[in-house]
């Protein structure tokens, strides 16, 4: 017989510029919550939670709810806002050229913001670039963070880091860097150091959904089943990495979440705009690492409604208006919606509290601008020759000395 | 002739070859519909399909493992890595397999890929988006890497790579993509516009790989240098006032060691520039092989002006960035010695 001729399959994201923006593709189903069975159940009877979403923003009785104080959740809201207002602030310093560069996470804050307040202090979280509301929701100072982004005097990082790429050990909140997907193996080691240490602190890693077709991202999968480290390794999935949509990740086939069954490790699909839910699916995840029952993958879904960074224009590659069809909201204004009909806040206050934290920025720009933005100061040029090694080596002397400083 | 600047003159090279060539795939990280970060592939899927330019998964390893799988197959792969700073994960696969293939197979199988990636500084990119990590190649036996410095040589360097059997490195130097940079960073940008470099045919048109240009004849010091540096040079030999030789490697593996030579003997002193950092970067292959090949000729030591021992810094781009002040200063240098 007559073999057809094979066909090369390439995946095409659901809408381009000038379709009509679509989601349909998500297989969740809003209306159905999933389950939330006791954190201390083994894994293979945890395999159907990776196609389901875990919601309670929203969803009646969610089994997830974590019941969390209203001066917890209201601390939360802030946080969230505080991110919103800091980086549409820095995303236009960007036009203004005070900033060489800066990215966004608009529509993901209740990520960062969630996690950073659900972990304990001491914990250690692997960061990607778009978790700036973790540092924010554990009160890094304004000020200090504006001299990173500045690159002037008074970086903490000396001018050496591109801005965003924080680094902030007293917050949790180990080094980032460009390169993706390099630095969720190091959660899993951090993780594994504690658990020989007999510590009881846990690590969690990022990655954001494009960077899951790194091997890193399955070496580190690996290493955390392996040795049952106390990690939590998260994925955010956003849908766009830069222009790529998620199918070109995998999504087509299956979600993120169920990367982890293939592992032997539970893994939880989470909707990633409900500050509740992903509250409640980190302390699940964080009481089986605390409990020695290991690691966990989890997948924030969720929707980057900014550019990629201020280099990009996502009006080339998608929907303008994309982002009003994403069904699973705003994450503020869910948590803030929550608030109010539960009658812990109102719409004053929510007014009053922005107030607040606008005055509060515009203060704190204000002051890093007396240092001055980039390239209106910067630290002194030694800098750039500290911390290669712990102790300079000769190269280093000599070419300081041709530098003549 | 159509006046290009680098980022059209490589998206026409790509169009040529896409469409005299079936074998020619184009793929990578944001390469398809949006056309690359820099725009290098802008255009191409809507003209040649979603099967002949594409975008890949997030992972560079992946990208270059696939792209050998394809070449050994009898496909002509041209695979984009975003920023040469992303490359390493593909190390191994670029290292082990691709420069090794057609030894270890007796010559069975080969790998005919290009890999092309924007790579350098001056653009306040940080440390993971200016590195030059050309040294880390050039000591590869097996591969080849060639990194232009005009449209024109952009456009006909990068056809002979994609034509090439062996596996090639194509490292653009992104600073110059839309106009010629000299290290002046204090004066107003330059565009390619009306430039005799920038005038491209729209056809097809090689330039062998291993074949350095005479940017400019000179009678006292040669100058070595590729990519953007070559701009800096002019600069600084101008800023000197010394008579020097500018060479353009265009490709540093193969190196066209008889044109370097050639210039050395006659001129007696050698100034390497490049962006790298300078510990065991390509300056010390160049600087080794002239005092080999030129030492009873040398009126004074080689010179070697590149990137300091540091990472690329964020805030220091100008400092760390080595500009025709650094040249020049090393010509009258090497000039002191007669
Ligand atoms: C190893 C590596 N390859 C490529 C890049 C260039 N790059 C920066 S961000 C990005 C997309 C990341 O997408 P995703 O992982 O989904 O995270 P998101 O930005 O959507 O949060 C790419 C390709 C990089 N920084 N590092």
């Amino acid at each position: 017989m007559k073999k057809p001729p094979l066909s090369l399959y390439i995946p095409q994201p659901p809408a381009r510029p000038g379709d009509k923006a679509r989601f349909d593709h998500l297989s969740f189903d809003l209306g159905a919550a999933a389950r939330m069975p006791d954190w201390r159940t083994p894994e293979t009877e945890l395999r159907d939670l990776p196609y389901g979403l875990v919601r309670v923003l929203g969803v009646e009785g969610s089994a997830w709810d974590p019941h969390l104080a209203p001066e917890v959740m209201r601390k939360g809201l802030r946080a969230m806002v505080q991110t919103r207002l800091f980086e549409d602030r820095f995303f236009r310093a960007h036009r203004q050229g005070k900033v060489s560069f800066f990215m966004k996470s608009t529509g993901e804050e209740a990520i960062g913001v969630a996690q950073s307040m659900a972990l304990e202090p001491s914990d250690m979280c692997f960061p990607t670039y778009r978790v700036q509301g973790w540092l924010l929701a554990r009160g890094y100072p304004l000020e200090k963070m504006i001299n990173q982004l500045y690159s002037n005097e008074r970086d903490p990082l000396h001018g050496r880091q591109l801005p965003v790429l924080y680094s902030a050990r007293d917050y949790g909140f180990y080094s980032l860097s460009g390169n993706l997907g390099s630095r969720f193996g190091h959660a899993v080691g951090w993780a594994m150091a504690s658990a020989y240490s007999g510590d009881t602190r846990i690590a969690l890693g990022y990655v954001g959904e494009g960077t899951t077709a790194e091997g890193a991202f399955h070496e580190a999968l690996t290493f955390a089943s392996v040795y049952r480290a106390p990690v939590i390794l998260a994925v955010t999935n956003n849908q766009w990495a830069i222009s790529t949509f998620a199918g070109v990740a995998g999504a087509e086939r299956t979600t993120f979440a169920a990367k982890a069954l293939a592992y032997g490790i539970p893994g939880l699909r989470v909707d990633g705009n409900d500050f509740l839910a992903i509250w409640s699916a980190t302390c699940w995840a964080a009481s089986r690492a605390r409990a020695n029952l290991g690691p966990t993958l989890i997948e924030f879904v969720t929707y980057r409604v900014a550019g990629h960074s201020t280099s990009d224009d996502p009006t080339r590659y998608r929907p303008k208006d994309e982002g009003e069809h994403w069904p699973l909201g705003d994450p503020v204004e869910r948590l803030k919606d929550h608030l109010i009909a539960a009658g812990h806040w109102t719409a004053e206050r929510q007014e009053q509290m922005e107030a607040e934290l606008f005055d509060e920025l515009r203060e704190a720009q204000k002051a890093a601008e007396m240092v001055g933005s980039f390239g209106k100061s910067k630290p002194p040029v030694s800098e750039m020759f500290n911390d290669v090694f712990k102790d300079p080596d000769w190269r280093v002397t000599e070419q300081r000395r041709e530098l003549g400083i | 002739m159509p006046s290009m600047n680098m980022i059209q003159a490589l998206n026409s090279a790509l169009d040529v070859k896409l469409a005299d060539d079936p074998r020619t795939l184009v793929f990578g990280e944001d390469v398809g519909y949006f056309g690359g970060v820099f725009r290098v592939t802008e255009g191409l899927q809507a003209k040649h399909g979603t099967k002949r330019c594409f975008d890949t998964p997030l992972s560079e390893g992946g990208i270059i493992a696939t792209a050998i799988g394809m070449g050994v197959y009898g496909l002509r792969p041209v695979a984009e890595i975003q920023f040469a700073d992303y490359i390493l994960p593909a190390f191994d696969q670029i290292v082990s397999e691709a420069a090794r293939l057609r030894y270890r197979s007796g010559g069975e199988f080969w790998a005919p890929i290009t890999i092309r990636s924007p790579y350098g500084g001056g653009i306040f990119g940080g440390q993971t988006h200016s590195q030059s990590p050309e040294a880390l190649f050039a000591h590869v036996v097996g591969i080849k890497t060639v990194i232009p410095s005009t449209p024109y040589d952009a456009k006909g360097l990068l056809i002979a790579a994609i034509e090439e059997d062996d596996p090639v490195i194509f490292f653009e130097p992104k600073r110059l993509y839309n106009g010629p940079f000299d290290g002046r960073h204090d004066q107003a940008l330059r565009t390619w516009a009306g430039l005799p470099e920038a005038e491209v045919p729209e056809g097809h048109y090689k330039i062998p790989l291993g074949k350095a240009a005479v940017v400019r004849e000179g009678a006292e010091a040669t100058v070595l240098a590729y990519g953007t540096m070559v701009h800096v040079a002019k600069a600084g030999i101008a800023d000197s006032g010394v008579d020097a030789e500018l060479i353009d490697l265009r490709s540093i593996v193969p190196l066209d060691i008889e044109t370097v030579t050639a210039s050395v003997q006659k001129t007696g002193r050698c100034v390497i520039l490049h962006e790298a950092s300078r510990f065991g970067g390509y300056g010390a292959e160049l600087s080794a092989l002239v005092q080999e090949r030129c030492f009873w000729m040398l009126k004074s030591p080689i010179e070697r002006v590149c990137g300091w021992d540091t990472p690329y810094p964020h805030a220091f781009e100008w400092d760390y960035f080595p500009g025709p002040a650094r040249l020049a200063r090393a010509l009258l240098k090497v000039m002191e010695n007669s």
